[in-house]
């Protein structure tokens, strides 16, 4: 599409968006919503398979206690009411990897209803209603082979694997979110950021979306001011948290592109675009399939008991705003400083590096700096960068020491992020390491007095301040390797000041 | 006609315990009486020769190691093809599943194993279990053996057919709507739907989940008390099963068949006992509520005003879920596949197949059922039927404040001939119209031969309170020491 898009600053001064997010997490139970089957990631195509999660005729589900307890730890996290009694239902729509041709979901008695979660946009705090928690299995997956495309059209052949069929999900549904105006992308994105840290923290899934196990779709719609809500799309693909954003941001002007050319908006899902940074349409939700939703006839209903609620509301960890107040107390931080570390996604490493050894502010040093910056350059997630807290624990470590000079140690960073090995690997590889052997330095420096005669001179007649420059010939002839102390030290000796 | 298969199981595993016959022997004979009579009566939809022997095999060798053997230990049992049987073909009457051999045992099936009874194969059936004839079999209709040109009731005419036939002494069915009881009262045997829960639907292919149960199929009270008692009780890999043992069933057909129904206070259900049934077979089941009587049971009338809104009800729940339960059928993963060349999509691929596999019948429920979810008609459809679904079980629960159980006849007609009601589904649908009520209430029924409608068997219906099956086998077995069993003419 060639239309020029309005510049984002118009688009907020004249509409106002909506958003809702709807979040699939996947469980990190042992077994599978409804069989025994392991959930382990990566086994050859359809062996964590059997009658059940394949749906042979006669095949019967049962209910994964442990993903029943998960989901309700998450719903406690997000405040939400425990459904004293709820039921599963199904999903009924045809689809190859799916094996049933229906879904085993929840739909108008979810487990959890109506709770929040606060999340802090630009030091201010947004409160999230939550609409609900919800159990559900997974899929299969399909591949299709022979095509050009990749795609279903053109394929020659479908290969589905059962393996994620019955991996537990829980589905997590924002209610409507209004007013949040030029913020709308940026809450979006601290929304889905927090409700990862919390889940996180609760230990049921690793929550990482970029291999599925964190899967957002995003809502939005526009409005002008005091009009009704307008019509949404749901835009799926969204695969980082950087993505988020860019989606709600790039619905909200091509929305607005339409409305401005007196378009209407249709219901329909699109899909986010990694490359363009835009969304393309999906199909559409007018004529979406009628789902025939009814209770899950082979399923009893789940009856939590209010005293193993009330247990394991006790027993939540202590979730992640509180956990970062703490931190920010214990490592001295001002609430822009926290903020900063908060927004390059670094709290949980900073915390690892300080757990293995590194003092909090060289922590913060080298993930706000020099890994920030190449993660930027590479276009991914902090944690993705290539480096460990421990091996950042260790490089600084390393700098303490006295065995690398700071700028040594981010060539030894360079090594360490390209898979090179631990710092100290590295460094030794490399041939990195401070030269401190001062019989080495020592015809180093008599070498740069004999070469510069007078700026040698002005230091033996008490001009200190001139010996920078000795330092920094020195330095070059050790490819600076030497420790610049040690060769102040050194030259100064020599020269008798 | 061999001695050894028309004994009861009861018997047989007695002559087998006691040494005085095989495990080898009784099955031989059995097989041997198959392939003699199968061809007319077409019971069987497989018959596993080799499977069974080697089973009978196992018997003979545990008994010869003096190892101990349950009550049925060489009883062979034919096993309605709506269970999944290990390697063994399990096609449901369908052509959807045709060639299909599961990769695991029903739970009954491993039960059945563990009782060291014999499976000596799978029996024919409605398709999926929908129909009251097993005319709607894709394989053939099974004929009843007391008039080859009628139908043996269904949807499991084939398991009572093979009773009435003497090609086995026990059988297998499944009860979604009275596919148990019917075929047992046309075909003069005995068939008891335990309580919902009571029996593992585990492997039994599904039809309509909150109502499918499994059950016992036999000549007499006793034996189909024994085969529920090997098989029932709870099973972790079925939610809806009951964490329960099973009632005593066993006793309470010993004590029945005393003859003393003292004490025991029975409930004629009023809109069951007149219009809607044959004069012949309300004939019959008024002298069998007399012979009742003359036991010392204690006979009322006791109104249920909304059974006569059962069937309706039932045909919008029972479509409604099978809709959901059949959709796996699809060509994707097992059974049929139909116009895979290379040039259909995947869409028309799974569209042909269904179109290919799936009978009349069950188009006609699925389309049922699939209108009847749909968005828009759920409320005044399936959740008007699950109302009137609460509303029966509340005519239950208040039925037997008062009475011990309740008894009606089985089914409103005898045995009618083949190609009689195929044409008007509603016809068809009418034989249920007395058994479809206890499966929306989830209690237990049983059907026992009563007496003959010339010269055709009726049966009487014993309901009962859920997880009470115990009092279902004392009336009925008190009914059968009174009036005797029935033997079809020679084939």
């Amino acid at each position: 599409m060639t239309t020029t898009l309005p510049s984002y600053d118009d688009v907020v001064a004249r509409y106002e968006p909506v958003i809702g997010l709807e979040t699939h997490v996947e469980l990190g139970t042992r077994t599978k919503m409804f069989c025994g089957c392991p959930t382990d990631f990566g086994g050859e195509p359809n062996t964590r398979v059997c009658p059940v999660c394949l749906g042979l005729p006669g095949s019967l589900p049962v209910v994964n206690k442990a993903a029943v307890e998960a989901t309700i730890r998450i719903g406690l996290a997000l405040n939400c009411s425990i459904a004293d009694w709820c039921r599963f239902a199904r999903k009924n729509y045809f689809y190859p990897d799916m094996p049933k041709n229906f879904q085993i979901s929840q739909y108008d008695e979810p487990l959890c209803v109506d709770g929040y979660l606060d999340v802090e946009v630009n030091g201010e705090t947004v409160r999230i209603g939550i609409e609900r928690v919800h159990m559900e299995e997974d899929t299969g997956k399909t591949l299709h082979v022979g095509g050009a495309t990749g795609r279903i059209h053109g394929a020659t052949e479908s290969l589905v694997d059962y393996n994620r069929a019955g991996i537990p999900l829980v589905e997590i549904v924002t209610k409507p979110i209004p007013g949040t105006g030029e913020l709308a992308p940026e809450v979006a994105r601290a929304y889905v950021t927090e409700l990862r840290d919390v889940i996180r923290s609760l230990g049921v899934s690793d929550v990482r979306m970029e291999e599925g196990s964190l899967r957002c779709d995003v809502n939005t719609s526009l409005n002008l001011p005091g009009q009704e809500w307008g019509t949404r799309t749901e835009t799926k693909n969204v695969n980082s948290l950087r993505s988020v954003e860019r989606a709600v941001r790039s619905e909200m002007l091509r929305q607005a592109s339409v409305l401005d050319a007196g378009g209407r908006i249709t219901q329909e899902t699109r899909h986010f675009q990694e490359d363009t940074g835009d969304t393309r349409p999906g199909r559409s939700k007018e004529t979406a399939t009628d789902y025939r939703y009814f209770p899950e006839p082979d399923l009893v209903p789940i009856a939590p008991d209010p005293a193993w609620v009330a247990e394991l509301k006790a027993a939540l960890p202590e979730l992640p705003r509180v956990h970062r107040r703490r931190l920010q107390e214990q490592w001295g931080l001002s609430d822009l400083d926290m903020q900063s570390v908060l927004n390059a996604g670094a709290v949980e490493l900073i915390e690892q590096t300080v757990a293995a050894g590194a003092t909090p502010a060289a922590a913060r040093k080298w993930w706000l700096g020099e890994l920030s910056r190449r993660a930027n350059e590479t276009g991914v997630e902090l944690v993705d960068v290539g480096a460990t807290p421990e091996q950042v624990a260790e490089l600084q470590g390393l700098v303490d020491a006295g065995k690398l000079n700071d700028k040594l140690a981010r060539t030894v960073l360079e090594g360490v992020v390209a898979g090179e090995g631990s710092p100290t690997e590295v460094m030794t590889s490399r041939n990195l390491e401070v030269v401190s052997d001062t019989g080495a330095l020592t015809a180093a420096v008599d070498e740069a007095i004999a070469a510069n005669p007078d700026i040698a001179d002005k230091i033996r007649s008490g001009k200190v301040a001139a010996a920078g420059a000795l330092v920094g010939a020195v330095m070059k002839t050790t490819r600076g390797q030497a420790d610049a102390k040690t060769v102040r030290e050194l030259i100064l000796a020599r020269l008798g000041a | 006609m061999s001695d050894l298969t028309t004994k009861t199981a009861a018997e047989i595993a007695a002559l087998v315990a006691g040494g005085e016959t095989s495990a080898v022997e009784v099955t031989q004979a059995h097989l041997d009486r198959i392939a003699a009579v199968d061809d007319q009566v077409h019971a069987f939809l497989h018959v596993d020769t080799e499977g069974a022997l080697a089973a009978a095999r196992a018997v003979d060798e545990r008994r010869a190691a003096g190892e101990p053997l349950g009550p049925l230990a060489g009883v062979p049992v034919a096993v309605k093809d709506v269970l999944a049987t290990k390697g063994v073909p399990t096609t449901v009457g369908s052509k959807i599943l045709e060639g299909w051999r599961p990769p695991y045992d029903a739970t009954i099936v491993e039960r059945l194993r563990a009782a060291g009874t014999v499976m000596l194969g799978k029996t024919n059936m409605d398709e999926f279990a929908m129909g009251s004839s097993t005319e709607y079999s894709a394989y053939g209709p099974t004929r009843n053996p007391w008039d080859l040109n009628r139908i043996p009731g269904g949807s499991g005419g084939g398991s009572s057919a093979a009773l009435a036939a003497y090609e086995a002494p026990l059988a297998i069915g499944s009860d979604t709507g009275g596919s148990i009881r019917q075929p047992g009262a046309v075909t003069g045997t005995v068939g008891a739907k335990p309580t919902y829960g009571g029996t593992s639907r585990y492997g039994l292919v599904a039809f309509s989940s909150s109502l499918d149960t499994p059950g016992p199929c036999a000549r007499t009270v006793l034996d189909a008390a024994l085969l529920h008692e090997a098989i029932g009780g709870h099973d972790p890999r079925d939610s809806t099963s009951i964490p329960q043992p099973v009632p005593d069933v066993v006793a309470a057909a010993k004590l029945g068949a005393t003859g003393d129904l003292t004490g025991v206070k029975l409930g004629i259900v009023t809109e069951f006992a007149g219009e809607g049934a044959e004069p012949g077979v309300l004939a019959v089941f008024r002298e069998a509520v007399d012979a009742l009587t003359k036991l010392g049971a204690e006979i009322v009338e006791v109104s249920c005003p909304h059974f006569t809104y059962a069937l309706p009800a039932y045909y919008l729940i029972a479509p409604s879920e099978c809709s959901s339960n059949l959709a796996r059928f699809d060509g994707v993963r097992f059974g049929l596949r139909v116009g895979d060349d290379g040039s259909r999509s995947l869409e028309e691929v799974m569209s042909l197949t269904r179109e290919a596999g799936f009978g009349p019948e069950v188009k006609r429920r699925i389309m049922l059922g699939t209108y009847a979810l749909s968005s828009g008609y759920y409320d005044a459809y399936y959740g008007q039927a699950q109302k009137v679904r609460t509303l029966i079980t509340r005519d239950f629960t208040a039925a037997f404040e008062q009475v011990d159980a309740l008894i009606s006849p089985t089914t409103p007609f005898v045995a009618f001939p083949i190609g009689a009601r195929t044409s008007d589904p509603y016809q068809m649908y009418l034989a249920d119209l007395f058994t479809i009520p206890t499966n929306l209430y989830g209690g237990p029924g049983i059907s026992v031969p009563c007496g003959l409608s010339d010269g055709l068997p009726v049966g009487l219906q014993v309901m009962a309170p859920t997880m009470a099956d115990d009092r279902m086998y004392r009336v009925a077995a008190a009914l059968e020491s009174a009036v005797g069993t029935f033997t079809p003419p020679a084939l």
